[in-house]
């Protein structure tokens, strides 16, 4: 039993990973006022771009920058869309989510062809910081990533509350007319956030081609940005809540596919179903305490 | 010197002359108002000063040195600072945060260091601020003061306040005159933008009286008077044509007694409004815009619920009741947007049909040969330049303000409520619209006619009630209606 708990933690933390960086790169763009719905197609970009990159260079890290570089092009094109033309977030997002999705889809098959075998690459291996305990030095046995992504929640909390960028960032998601009245650049500052949270979606792409799979396939983000974007409310937009949702859905999954094996006779789509139905649920509790930017979802335009 | 010299100053908005030739001066140290109607200018002329608009040509000098200021930025360089009516804070961010917002360098924002920035601030000028709390958590005042002490804070030298009293309780307005004279006193110059007469007889050294966008004069406090003012801002010595026979009857048939909304914060937006209406008479509703006029609309139509008192039709309370029961009790109204009233996607005889949707239905379907007939007889006999089957939005706004006003009679009201009627109406199309509630009035209608237009208010009513920051300051009989009188109660003065 007690196996199985030390288990679940480490899968646990694995799991959360992606999703932290994820919804952190969403926290920039909804602090600024934009939802982006492109996080999607952001973090299957990542994980094409991470993937293609280690694989053609021979280093892992080239494709955690590749893919970083990815996501902050695609954060971009989005505060094109979304900051610059003003064009509605909903539509500029799932726009975003379907021309990146396609972009790594094309830039597989130009590069990999169609092999019978699915490319793959050696992922970066577990780093155990804690090698002569047999609880803590599982738990802690983890992909640098992981660590980062941890270490990230402060650091990002600090940004967000303890610079002036931050306090920049978060009046523009509020009220841009009075950030604009103070002399700052709303659509600088707005497409600086897209570009930040851009580059943290396309890192939580990769770390799933790089750190967990070694390889690169269709499925391989299967609706996690979609995930993130209900975390972010369940986080009330807050980088230490991110922290919690993440372990909160990572833990639950980590449970279902472990009890699966478990031989209780239940069809198997229900344990995979569980993660979304506690997101659900822990949405609909914390959700509506949730306090949105104010400016979510409203282009600003000069009068 | 002066700290600030606006000269010849012109600004058109399209075929509107916001300002012609305008020339204001502030002195160092003084209160001055800008005094006006609505529409006078004043808020565009302050809007030039502070960046926000360019002037079509014009010379600004700001301490004797000819500046050109494009953006806020500058203006605030330029040592001019302006807190509109609508607050330019983050209501999340605490004051500190807000104070300083874009006023910061370096990258580390350190919340102590700000909050003590900000106190000192805060005691230096005398403006009463809590620098840790949350703006959201404020009240009105608060929130003003926080603006004021932004725009102290950026060094500014001279302080445009525009209509900072529309949003205060009485008390919190003693509170920030006491401020302004407190700044003064250590060298700030003020520009305060009202159309309130009290006030800026209560606190302004010098006013300065715009009427359609041209300076009418500008006076020491001490040397004028609160009617002389009225005169100068209304301008006008006669008026139009007036209705000649007195009123028919004095039943009154629509009884308003005590009505009271409560607004978002601790203003009140409508206080203890009672008049009465009787059959055959117009009651007239003057005001500047903004005074409550749109919410007694609201109130009287049913869309929004007095917080107190009673609304009686005939002796039965209808106080209550959905907007749908108020018009089939006897209430016809034209809301005070056209838009508001009418959905533009559908066609002509859809919308005439739309209040009285149920006398059009036939088991759950709808009549359409009979809405048809009804429109095409109702578009005969007020003139409405159009077919049933058009579409609503592609009418002129005269052809559309007579679908709502055809609408309305149709039905015959009992009570006629106009709201803005002719507003945005040719000349045409607004002589048409008052002749109609002339003979309204001739069939034994009681009307209440809402309308911002003075002129029209005066040539249409028996008599005259004046709203005033949701109050009604004095009915008068239209009579006894002279420019000086209601001009002055339009502005709150008391006799």
């Amino acid at each position: 039993m007690g196996d199985f708990i030390v288990d679940i933690i480490a899968a646990t933390l694995r799991i959360a990973t992606p999703l932290i960086f994820a919804t952190l790169g969403e926290l920039f763009c909804e602090r600024a006022g934009i939802l982006n719905l492109g996080i999607e197609g952001t973090m299957f970009f990542g994980a094409f771009s991470g993937f293609t990159a280690a694989s053609l260079s021979g280093s892992l890290w080239v494709g955690v920058l590749t893919a970083l570089v990815g996501g902050m092009l695609s954060g971009w094109l989005m505060s094109l869309l979304s900051v610059r033309l003003g064009v509605n977030q909903h539509v500029s997002g799932l726009g975003i989510t379907l021309l990146m999705t396609a972009l790594a889809l094309f830039g597989f098959r130009v590069i990999f062809g169609e092999s019978r075998v699915l490319p793959s690459i050696t992922p970066f291996s577990q780093l155990s910081i804690f090698p002569n305990s047999p609880v803590l030095g599982e738990i802690f046995s983890q992909y640098t990533l992981t660590y980062i992504a941890i270490a990230l929640i402060p650091i990002v909390w600090w940004v967000v509350f303890r610079t002036n960028f931050g306090l920049n960032l978060r009046s523009v998601g509020d009220n841009p007319e009075a950030t604009d009245a103070a002399g700052i650049n709303v659509y600088r500052l707005r497409t600086i956030a897209l570009v930040i949270g851009g580059a943290l979606m396309g890192v939580g792409g990769a770390f799933l081609s790089v750190a967990q799979l070694g390889s690169f396939t269709f499925g391989i983000v299967a609706g996690r940005g979609w995930v993130c974007i209900a975390l972010i409310i369940f986080a009330n937009w807050h980088p230490v809540k991110v922290l919690w949702g993440a372990l909160l859905f990572g833990s639950v999954q980590a449970l279902q596919s472990r009890l699966q094996l478990t031989g209780i006779k239940l069809p198997y789509e229900l344990f995979m179903a569980l993660p979304y139905v506690v997101t659900i649920l822990a949405l609909t509790l914390a959700g509506r305490n949730a306090s949105y930017p104010a400016a979510l979802l409203k282009p600003y335009k000069r009068e | 010197m002066l700290a600030v010299e606006m000269k010849n100053i012109y600004k058109s908005f399209g075929p509107v002359k916001a300002n012609q030739d305008v020339n204001f001066e502030l002195e160092q140290g003084e209160i001055h108002a800008l005094l006006g109607e609505n529409g006078a200018g004043k808020t565009t002329l302050m809007r030039i000063l502070y960046g926000l608009y360019k002037a079509d040509s014009g010379e600004i000098f700001i301490d004797g040195e000819k500046v050109a200021i494009h953006s806020p930025k500058e203006a605030i360089a330029a040592g001019v600072g302006m807190v509109t009516q609508h607050f330019t804070l983050v209501p999340p961010l605490t004051v500190a945060e807000n104070v300083v917002l874009g006023y910061t360098n370096g990258i580390v924002l350190s919340q102590k260091e700000i909050e003590k920035n900000v106190a000192a601030a805060s005691e230096k000028y005398g403006v009463q601020v809590n620098p840790s709390a949350l703006v959201k958590d404020l009240s009105v005042g608060e929130r003003q003061r926080v603006e004021i002490l932004k725009a102290l804070y950026r060094n500014a030298r001279i302080l445009i306040m525009d209509e900072p009293t529309a949003v205060l309780v009485p008390q919190e307005v003693d509170v920030l005159f006491e401020a302004l004279n407190r700044l003064v006193k250590s060298g700030l110059s003020v520009i305060f933008i009202s159309h309130k007469l009290v006030e800026v007889m209560a606190v302004c050294d010098r006013i300065t009286v715009l009427r359609d966008g041209k300076v009418a004069n500008t006076v020491k406090k001490t040397e004028t008077s609160q009617v002389e003012l009225a005169k100068m801002m209304v301008g006008r010595e006669t008026f139009g044509v007036r209705l000649q026979d007195a009123c028919a009857t004095s039943d009154p048939i629509y009884e308003l007694s005590g009505i009271t909304l409560d607004g978002k914060h601790e203003k009140k937006i409508l206080e203890d409004v009672s008049f009465c209406v009787g059959t055959g008479e117009i009651l007239g509703i003057a005001g500047v815009s903004g005074n409550g006029q749109g919410e007694l609309t609201e109130v009287l139509t049913g869309l929004v619920p007095p917080s107190k008192g009673s609304i009686k039709l005939e002796g039965k309370d209808i106080t209550h009741l959905s907007p749908g029961q108020i018009s089939e009790a006897g209430v016809g109204r034209t809301p005070q947007d056209r838009h508001q009233g009418t959905i533009g996607e559908l066609t002509v005889a859809e919308n005439l049909a739309l209040e009285h949707i149920k006398d059009y239905t036939n088991k759950g379907l709808l009549d359409r040969k009979k809405i048809r007939e009804d429109a095409a007889t109702i578009i005969k006999e007020f003139q409405i330049k159009a077919s049933p089957g058009d579409q609503l939005r592609k009418l002129s706004g005269g052809n559309m303000q007579k679908v709502v006003l055809a609408r309305a009679l149709s039905r015959k009201p009992k009570v006629l409520i106009a709201s803005q009627p002719t507003r945005g109406l040719d000349v045409g199309a607004t002589e048409y619209v008052r002749k109609r509630l002339l003979d309204e009035r001739a069939h034994g209608t009681a009307v209440i006619l809402l309308s911002e237009d003075l002129d029209e208010v005066l040539a249409l009513s028996d008599r005259i009630a004046v709203i005033y920051e949701g109050r009604i300051m004095g009915v008068v009989p239209s009579a006894e209606a002279t420019p000086e009188k209601i001009g002055l109660l339009m502005a709150g003065a008391v006799e």
